[in-house]
């Protein structure tokens, strides 16, 4: 039934793929220019017939993503001056503020704070929600910039930035937009602009319940991969989450954009063939971890099921009945596959094996369609890895596409590789042998390393989810794990958008017989392997001191 | 063009008691794995251990500075354990031995990977050594003037590449520091030939001689230095350099002009003028080469050393923050152990064979007698995907053979047969001989003296286009183009009849070369020559197709000519009436469209060709201009030889990609063996991660590490030898080494780990 339930899911991530992906593929190469995008490049005085070379191209990126972060940051931190804030809520402190302007800035949506009671509806509105369309938006025009490189030959730009996310925002996150958060309206997502409602119980004692735009934000938490939601409790909140469709149509808006960008690769280079081998090789690592997570959940904890305290059929532990398990794993492996870290039920409490599923997701890089953009361009770089060490095979200099793969590529590919591998591991380390860094933890044991180490991923991956049980609003974290956004997401493009530059500058060779194959089976599952072992390899002493470990105590009867 | 087995009459008998040059053994002979070799292979092994030499490959020197440091701590710890007396007893003994045993692996995991380069390096030392004998101390014959000069000197070849190329290599001057001494200021009186002014020679040593010099060389003398022929003719035995006992011509003019230093003139006379500089000399090139001393990480070399170190900074990373990790959890893990993870987790195996693989692929390329300039010509020649070959030489045998006769009407077939044989008794051409030949073998027509008929042979001129013998009766013979006949017999008041015109035109329409041969007035009929394909070309090419690889030929033929062979010999395409400047137009042409284009040439205006060509081998027997331009030169002169360079380069990547893969797929199995064995005093439980029920923790650790030195050393024939190569797709390719290096590298480990800890433990080492 859940398997039933886990492929269905998948058949319709099937279908959009396709015309998704052709949409994109035709939006961004569109000659016409629209009045309306007209008014706007008059408006920001840029020139829409130039294009960029891959350095312009980056600089204009990071100054508008500065220039946003900084923008958010005041919002913050002059919030109690400015309007739509009903709850009359203070400013916000500077660590906070910085943390969580860098965190939406990067698309990671960490949230060391709850929404609710922290950030003014005005804050929310502008200062976060902008973020969600432009921080998708700048991840998804960064992939078309690498796919344009992939495609070109013997070419010196690679698209203009401004042309690109005005685009982006315009006819693909905008529309979209509006037709979920519709959607998501007629579950019983609240959109509102009230303070918070005071209410008795039946009880008779006093409940807050605050009250916001959500729909107009849950659909592009989604949507845009940001995951950030309105509540703390984030999707599993019955105002974010209501229905078991709400929960479904979300799952389905985390997956859209990145599962059609593979497509749009195929398209533009050609090789129809290549983009469906990228897409199966990310649509086998997500059925696998949905089904290992999914059968985690259901055998549960054997402690409770000895006790029988617990349902004895699965891990209820933190998921709500309205999902139940089959949702709750379905989504927690969805939500960080993908960068979204949008959560319908809490990963800490997840079994050990069945959390270090989400925790394995983001180490790989969130590549399985991974985040808006973010997923397509992490997979290229072990598309350039694989291509690189499994090419030399066949007996030629490892070309991509007709393209040499050299040393300038597998440098910059390897700076890379480092700068995820040193943000999650050092960051970990650090945490875990200071007082400021263990001091945050709620529980000890192979389970405290999960929450840091989960925290550092979480960061570094641009992902945002939380394992929860750490207390993440001290200046240690604040500091650390917005330096893991930043060089998660910053530092990362820069290489790879340098290899896209330098693909696109090639001339292209002349395929043949003696060409390296990159489509069908056999690449997908050179793919797979290389992911496997190149990036999941590197984390795997951490893991077996955290959740592996904890799983066989668990097994054994102990628990942290 | 190889004229190795020289038409040439007047090549001298060997002259008994003539210095017999240094014999270079034919590379074959030697094994790969010579004891020689092998035992000058330990020595070096333990000079390479210098961190100088070491930090060139920064992963095995990672692991050197690991064997450095587990050797300093277990020094301090025996020290300090010795210091607090009475504590010694079995606890502290079993874990002596322990790091004691990792510490010796570390370092023959170090000793492995020296060895393997040493080895590979061995066969071009030994081969090296060879060559140095050939650079004896010859004194050269330099002449001061040489009158001819001004006239030749435009013909000389330009020297620009090599100045630039050299001036990038580390300076050679251990043979001039040899022998500076100048036998100079004894002017000899040497008698010149008849005709030939009278020159003053200077007897130098002949590693003074520059570029510029000349010198004369006669019978018996070694030729002193790199040079051109500019006057005269001599056979040249150059088996110090090719290894080919065989002599060959060189003259003056021409594509046979280029001498090199250390061959041996064996008859007649010649003038060279050097084209060398002392310590650049061919031999000094040779020298080098085959010593590996000028060996520079090619491009594919460099991007597989950066992935490398990238990976081992990540394992590093991974290894050093679980430092941490592990004391947050309350266990404990000894420097030494981390250290012993460390290298089994980088890329030791790939790491420990990348630059023997890359030696000895130059060394195979060596063993075909090919002298590449650098690796990356190696590498480039896997990359070719299209070849350009000569037709004649390369497809064809280079001659026209008589293939059939053809009889005018009312002429019998035997007729013609003996007045061909007859016009082409003093025929000395290819195809002359070849008539003589068919005659013999189709009507046992025996071949007769010319002076018994009293007959004078008239031989072929470019004007008259015709052979043929004149007899003293004033009967004429004539064979030759048809035109040329037809205006012979219209001169006799004949005519060539309607038949043979039309047999004529068939043979043209074949594509071959249709002679007439006329006797007197009287037309007898016509030879048909037929450009003859060499055998098993067509299962070359049907090869290089497999591989991905397009075959073009170039021809001055017709296209007709051209079609006709094209398809019998199987070439992919074909360029007909091509010039020589048209090789470099096609090159451009094909590398603008994506290709990587490889050819072969020998003559002076191939250069631009060779040099434009991303592999470009040059014939030995070639000029200078050619040899400079190409990046291969090939000993043998044998063109078709570019396809087993082809084949090489694609066995040296292949090989660096396989053992890469099994490398980096043998990380699976360790991290079984040593991450539960380093947790299980804390986590008992981690027992479960054990999935090679691996006896202790320290014979798992120490299993691994010794699989990880003892597989370098069970690789070493593998990166010597290459991986087997097969002409199929690069998909099947791919899948098959996949399977075997990729699976193979993830299972096999397991299987020797679990192997290794089970000896360990019977021998109870652990």
């Amino acid at each position: 039934m859940l398997t039933l339930k886990i492929l269905a899911y998948f058949a319709l991530i099937l279908a959009v793929a396709k015309p998704l992906g052709a949409y994109m593929a035709r939006l961004f190469s569109r000659e016409k220019t629209y009045a309306v995008e007209r008014a706007i490049y008059r408006l920001g005085g840029i020139d829409e017939t130039k294009e960029q070379s891959w350095t312009a191209y980056t600089i204009a990126m990071l100054v508008f993503s500065a220039v946003t972060l900084f923008l958010t940051y005041v919002i913050e931190r002059l919030q109690h001056l400015l309007p739509l804030n009903p709850d009359r809520l203070p400013a916000v402190a500077p660590d906070l503020a910085w943390n969580t302007a860098m965190s939406f800035t990067t698309n990671t949506n960490w949230q060391a704070y709850s929404g609710e009671t922290t950030m003014s509806h005005l804050t929310q509105m502008l200062g976060l929600t902008l973020h969600n369309f432009v921080s998708a938006a700048v991840g998804i025009v960064l992939a078309i910039a690498i796919i344009r490189g992939i495609a070109r030959a013997s070419a010196k730009t690679l698209g203009n930035f401004w042309v690109d996310l005005t685009r982006c925002t315009l006819w693909l996150l905008l529309p979209l937009a509006l037709v979920s958060a519709v959607l998501l309206a007629s579950q019983g997502v609240t959109q509102n602009f009230h303070p918070t409602q005071q209410i008795k119980t039946l009880e008779g004692k006093a409940q807050k319940i605050p009250q916001g735009p959500i729909a107009s934000q849950e659909a592009i938490k989604e949507l845009g991969t940001n995951g950030g939601g309105f509540f703390n409790a984030n999707s599993s909140h019955p105002y974010e989450n209501p229905t078991p469709f709400s929960n479904l149509l979300e799952m389905f808006l985390i997956f859209a954009i990145s599962a059609g960008l593979p497509i749009t690769l195929g398209i533009w280079t050609r090789k129809p063939r290549h983009g469906w081998a990228v897409f199966w090789a990310m649509a086998i690592l997500f059925l696998a971890a949905a089904f290992v997570a999914t059968y985690a959940e259901q055998h549960g904890n054997p402690i409770h099921q000895r006790l029988g305290v617990a349902r004895s059929d699965g891990n209820m532990e933190g998921k709500e009945v309205r999902f139940g398990i089959g949702d709750s794993s379905l989504f927690a492996t969805i939500t960080t596959d993908a960068s979204c870290g949008a959560v319908n039920a809490m990963h800490d409490s997840f079994t050990p094996i069945g959390g270090s599923i989400p925790l394995l997701n983001i180490m790989l890089g969130e590549i399985v369609f991974g985040g808006v953009g973010a997923g397509l361009y992490g997979m290229f770089l072990f598309i350039v890895l694989a291509v690189f060490i499994a090419g030399l095979m066949v007996g030629r200099t490892p070309e991509y596409l007709g393209k040499k793969i050299e040393a300038h590529d597998v440098k910059l590919a390897m700076l890379a590789v480092l700068i995820l591998a040193f943000s999650i591991l050092v960051g970990t380390a650090v945490a875990a042998v200071t007082t400021a860094g263990t001091s945050s933890l709620a529980n000890n044991g192979p389970h405290g390393l999960s929450e840091m180490t989960y925290a550092f991923t979480s960061a570094a991956g641009n992902n945002g989810s939380a394992f929860a049980g750490l207390n993440a609003n001290t200046r240690f974290y604040d500091i650390g794990l917005a330096l893991a956004m930043f060089a998660g997401r910053f530092l990362m493009i820069i290489p790879l958008m340098g290899i896209a530059g330098s693909l696109a500058a090639k001339r292209k060779l002349a395929e043949g017989v003696g060409t390296f194959p990159v489509d069908g089976p056999l690449f997908t599952f050179l793919l797979i392997g290389v992911i496997l072992i190149v990036g999941a390899l590197t984390y795997f002493p951490v893991l077996s001191l955290g959740p592996y470990v904890e799983q066989f105590l668990m097994n054994a009867g102990k628990v942290f | 063009m190889t004229v190795q087995q020289a038409p040439g009459p007047q090549i001298a008998p060997f002259v008994a008691g003539a210095p017999i040059p240094p014999p270079v053994k034919r590379q074959k002979a030697q094994s790969l794995f010579d004891r020689t070799i092998l035992r000058r292979a330990l020595v070096d092994s333990f000079f390479k251990l210098s961190p100088r030499r070491m930090m060139k490959n920064p992963v095995m020197f990672l692991v050197e500075v690991g064997a450095l440091l587990t050797t300093i701590l277990l020094v301090w710890d025996r020290l300090s354990s010795l210091s607090s007396v009475g504590q010694a007893g079995k606890p502290v003994l079993h874990e002596t031995l322990f790091q004691t045993q990792i510490t010796l692996w570390l370092w023959a995991t170090v000793l492995f990977a020296n060895f393997a380069e040493a080895v590979a390096e061995g066969r071009g030392k030994a081969q090296a050594d060879a060559l140095r004998k050939a650079k004896s101390d010859t004194v050269a014959r330099k002449l001061p003037v040489w009158d001819r000069l001004s006239s030749l000197s435009s013909e000389l070849p330009v020297w620009d590449r090599l100045s630039s190329l050299s001036s990038e290599l580390p300076v050679w001057d251990r043979l001039s520091s040899l022998s500076s001494e100048v036998h100079a200021g004894e002017p000899a009186r040497q008698g010149g030939q008849a005709g030939k002014p009278v020159l003053y020679e200077e007897r130098v040593a002949a590693s003074t001689l520059r570029k510029g010099d000349f010198v004369v060389v006669e019978a018996n003398e070694f030729i002193p230095g790199d040079g051109t022929v500019i006057e005269g003719i001599a056979s040249v035995n150059e088996s110090a350099v090719t290894g080919e006992s065989a002599p060959v011509i060189r003259e003056a003019g021409g594509d046979r002009s280029a001498v090199t230093g250390g061959t041996l003139v064996l008859s007649d006379r010649i003038v060279v003028e050097i084209t060398s500089n002392p310590g650049q000399t061919f031999l000094d090139r040779m020298i080098r080469l085959v010593e590996g001393a000028e060996r520079q990480k090619t491009p594919n070399e460099i991007a597989l050393d950066i992935l490398l170190a990238g990976l081992t900074i990540v394992f590093l990373l991974a290894t050093v923050t679980l430092k941490p990790f592990a004391i947050y959890s309350g266990s404990d893990v000894s420097v030494t152990i981390l250290v012993a993870l460390l290298v089994c987790l980088i890329p030791t195996t790939i790491g420990a064979l990348l630059s023997a693989i890359g030696i000895a692929g130059m060394d195979r390329v060596l063993q075909h007698n090919i002298l590449a300039m650098s690796g990356r010509a190696v590498e480039a020649a896997g990359d070719v995907n299209v070849l350009l070959l000569d037709k004649t030489g390369t497809i064809t045998l280079g001659n026209r053979q008589a293939h059939s006769f053809h009889p005018a009407p009312e002429v019998s077939d035997g007729e013609l047969a003996e007045i061909a044989q007859l016009s082409s008794l003093a025929d000395e051409t290819p195809e002359g001989r070849s008539i003589v030949v068919l005659a013999k073998e189709k009507f046992g027509l025996r071949g007769r003296e010319l002076h018994d008929l009293g007959a004078k042979f008239v031989p072929f001129t470019a004007r008259t286009r015709m052979s043929g013998l004149d007899f003293p009766d004033g009967r004429a013979i004539r064979k030759g183009a048809a035109d040329a006949v037809d205006a012979f017999v219209r001169e006799r008041g004949g005519s060539l009849p309607p038949a043979v015109r039309d047999d004529v035109a068939r043979i043209a329409a074949e594509g071959g070369t249709p002679l007439v041969v006329a006797d007197g007035r009287r037309v007898i009929g016509t030879v048909y020559l037929k450009d003859v394909v060499k055998g098993g070309m067509k299962e070359r090419f049907d090869r290089l197709r497999m591989m991905g690889i397009r075959t073009v030929m170039i021809t001055g033929d017709n296209p007709l000519t051209a079609a006709t062979i094209a398809r019998e010999s199987g070439v992919d395409d074909f360029l007909a009436e091509a010039k020589p400047e048209d090789k470099l137009a096609l090159i451009r042409a094909e590398q603008t469209k994506g290709n990587l284009v490889a050819m072969t040439g020998d003559g002076t205006n191939d250069a631009p060709a060779l040099a434009q060509a991303d592999v470009g081998m040059a014939m030995n027997t070639g000029t200078q201009a050619a040899k400079e331009a190409g990046n291969m030169v090939d000993l043998d002169s044998n063109p078709t030889k570019l396809i087993e360079v082809v084949e090489i380069g694609k066995q040296l990547l292949m090989t660096r990609g396989a053992l890469t893969t099994f490398s980096i797929a043998n990380d699976v199995a360790k991290y079984f063996a040593i991450i539960p064995a380093l947790f299980l005093v804390t986590f008992p439980e981690l027992q479960a991660l054990n999935v090679m029920h691996l006896a202790t923790p320290q014979s798992a650790i120490l299993s691994a590490v010794i699989f990880n030195a003892l597989i370098i050393v069970a690789l070493i024939p593998l990166a010597l030898r290459g991986v087997d190569y097969r002409p199929l797709g690069a998909g099947r390719i791919l899948r098959r080494n996949l399977l075997l290096y990729g699976l193979g590298g993830v299972v096999i480990p397991f299987l020797g780990i679990k192997l290794i800890d089970l000896l360990l433990h019977a021998v109870r080492l652990a």
